[in-house]
């Protein structure tokens, strides 16, 4: 769409929204992206299958591996995202479960923020150390100083949460990267809470974004997925720990995941390796759903943001609440960091403290009449959940305190209902909180 | 013209131009880049001409391989370059004599001088870039691993460009 031979126009995030990794069908001519609950794909002939089976051309063979409805939904998360491809998975600990099957072998470590989603605490935490023997140390600063100084050179990774699950803490996304750079190894972001409609972590020096695709991206509380996106701008060969990625590969002949593929060898590796081992593809169905989610993030994005605004300047003006933690509010100390790397908005969850405590707490999320109290955010409907005696159950009272989750706490995610309508229940429910 | 990036439209005209491609480096390993892509594009309907000095005469996927570009008996419309950087310079000047239309360097692969006298000799010119991985993304094919393709497009991509012909 340009007359200049060396330059390709560019499409805005809106219309790469809608239309990106998908076509009309190219049986059929369907426009909407059809639901290809297969299991299996004929071969033309052997030499056809070989070729496939070698990595030789791309296609499809089973789909534990690759998918024609789930690959759209890939390409397309790797096209909002800015980078080079995409592998969906059957959620967003998947998703992390994959990554890190790429980078780490047994014995070896990834920093991570404490300040994580509760379950991503309890994976690297416990479940990673004893079946994998990957070690997550947890770096408690959040400046990039901290990180650099918790490097080893069993370091394989740092992981981060551009906007940190419950709520309220934006991380310094291009100065955590500059430290992965300097140590020579992959930044990943979880950017499930952003999205990348409000942050594109890759932008600010992200090796791979994952997603659990579940929360806005789905947007409507009906499919459980995953993906992790590869920026294609590591060199896994040049940095030379990372075997999965430049040794010879066993599994095909010995070849070389790095050097064949270039820029495509992450996502190639993910899907032939990746999920052809471990197992966690992401089903048709879910993909289909999460793609037509994906059609109207940006419109959601837009009201999640400005409903969850509003929503916190009528909690911070409210006599029963002790403090509000959202980055959008001009007095929080993550404001800044917030304006820098989500301008458009500081999303829809977010935390804020009862003056009530903890039973304070278990008395508002059971006296909301249009909230629902459940385990999810990123939902059309709000959502609210106490932490404490929920998501965050599992971890010590130190943990507790360290993630964020004291007893007071109560996170919500703002739905994109009347905005009116949202803040009555909370404001009833408040009434019944303190009585 | 500067060679950081190609619109779609200089590649895909370039793939729908071409029918002969010369790959020199092509390697006679079943499990080597160069070997895959030559079989690819066979597959797409391109006659592929390997060159390799080192196994000049035999046989690799049906075609003769010759020595050098300058022994191919029959037209070449494109060079498809396998060879460094540096090996890139004299290919080039080879396919400016055998009268190439089209000087294609593999990913990695960058010879600024060298693509200056194709330009001069009017034949164009893409550099690092892999002629496999860009007829895939064009295809659409490219996606099917989640790779992004940044194509959007508004029509039915044929499964099959070309009729099978291997």
């Amino acid at each position: 769409m340009t007359d200049q031979p060396n330059e390709q126009r560019t499409f805005g995030f809106e219309t790469r929204a809608v239309h990106a990794g998908a076509a009309p069908d190219p049986a059929t001519g369907a426009r909407a992206t059809p639901i290809y609950q297969t299991t299996s794909y004929v071969f033309d002939d052997v030499e056809d299958a070989a070729a496939l089976f070698n990595l030789q051309k791309m296609g499809f063979i089973y789909s534990r591996l690759t998918n024609p409805t789930v690959s759209v939904l890939e390409e397309r998360i790797a096209s909002l995202e800015g980078g080079r491809g995409a592998t969906a998975t059957s959620s967003g600990h998947a998703a992390q479960m994959l990554t890190f099957f790429a980078l780490m072998s047994p014995g070896e470590e990834f920093l991570s923020s404490r300040k994580l989603y509760g379950g991503s605490l309890n994976q690297f935490a416990n479940s990673f150390p004893r079946a994998f023997g990957w070690k997550a140390i947890f770096v408690d600063g959040e400046d990039a100083d901290s990180y650099r100084r918790a490097l080893t050179p069993k370091t394989k990774a740092i992981f981060i949460e551009s906007l940190a699950n419950p709520g309220g803490v934006v991380s310094d996304i291009a100065a955590i990267a500059e430290v992965a750079r300097e140590a020579n190894i992959p930044l990943i972001v979880d950017n499930t809470m952003a999205t990348p409609y409000l942050c594109r972590p890759i932008e600010h020096g992200a090796t791979l974004v994952v997603h659990s695709t579940t929360k806005f991206l789905s947007g409507h509380g009906n499919s459980v997925g995953g993906v992790v996106v590869d920026s294609g701008k590591f060199d896994w060969t040049a940095a030379g720990k990372y075997p999965a990625l430049s040794d010879p590969e066993p599994g095909y002949h010995g070849l070389r995941f790095h050097e064949t593929f270039g820029d495509l060898a992450f996502t190639i590796h993910a899907h032939a390796i990746g999920l052809r081992d471990l197992g966690p593809n992401q089903q048709p169905m879910n993909a289909f759903l999460t793609i037509t989610g994906i059609e109207t993030l940006a419109l959601r994005m837009e009201r999640h943001c400005a409903n969850a605004l509003k929503v916190a300047e009528f909690l911070q003006g409210h006599p029963a609440v002790a403090w509000v933690n959202y980055a959008g509010l001009p007095d929080s100390p993550y404001n800044a960091l917030s304006r820098k790397y989500m301008p458009k908005g500081a999303g829809s969850v977010f935390t804020f403290g009862l003056k009530g405590g903890f039973d304070a707490g278990v008395a508002m999320v059971e006296g909301v009449e249009l909230f629902s109290h459940l385990a999810n955010i990123g939902d059309t409907r709000s959502l609210i959940i106490h932490p404490a005696s929920t998501t965050h159950r599992q971890l010590s009272e130190e943990g507790l305190k360290a993630s964020g989750a004291t007893p007071d706490v109560i996170r919500l995610s703002i739905g994109i209902e009347s905005a009116e309508d949202i803040i009555a229940d909370l404001d009833q429910a408040l009434k019944k909180a303190v009585r | 013209m500067q060679h950081d990036t190609y619109g779609d439209s200089y590649l895909s005209d370039i793939l729908a131009s071409v029918k002969t491609i010369a790959m020199v480096g092509a390697s006679t390993n079943w499990n080597r880049p160069s070997y895959f892509v030559m079989k690819y594009l066979q597959s797409k309907g391109f006659r592929v001409i390997p060159v390799n000095p080192g196994v000049a005469g035999e046989q690799l996927l049906g075609e003769t391989v010759y020595a050098r570009l300058e022994d191919i008996p029959d037209p070449v419309d494109m060079v498809d370059v396998f060879r460094n950087a540096e090996a890139a310079g004299p290919v080039t000047d080879s396919a400016i004599a055998i009268n190439a239309r089209i000087v294609w360097m593999q990913i990695g692969v960058r010879n600024d001088e060298a693509a200056a006298r194709a330009e001069a000799a009017g034949l164009k010119v893409v550099m690092n870039r892999c002629p496999k991985i860009e007829y895939m993304r064009l295809h659409g094919e490219i996606g099917w691993n989640g790779i992004n393709s940044n194509v959007i497009t508004n029509r039915k991509r044929p499964v099959k460009a070309v009729k099978k012909l291997m």
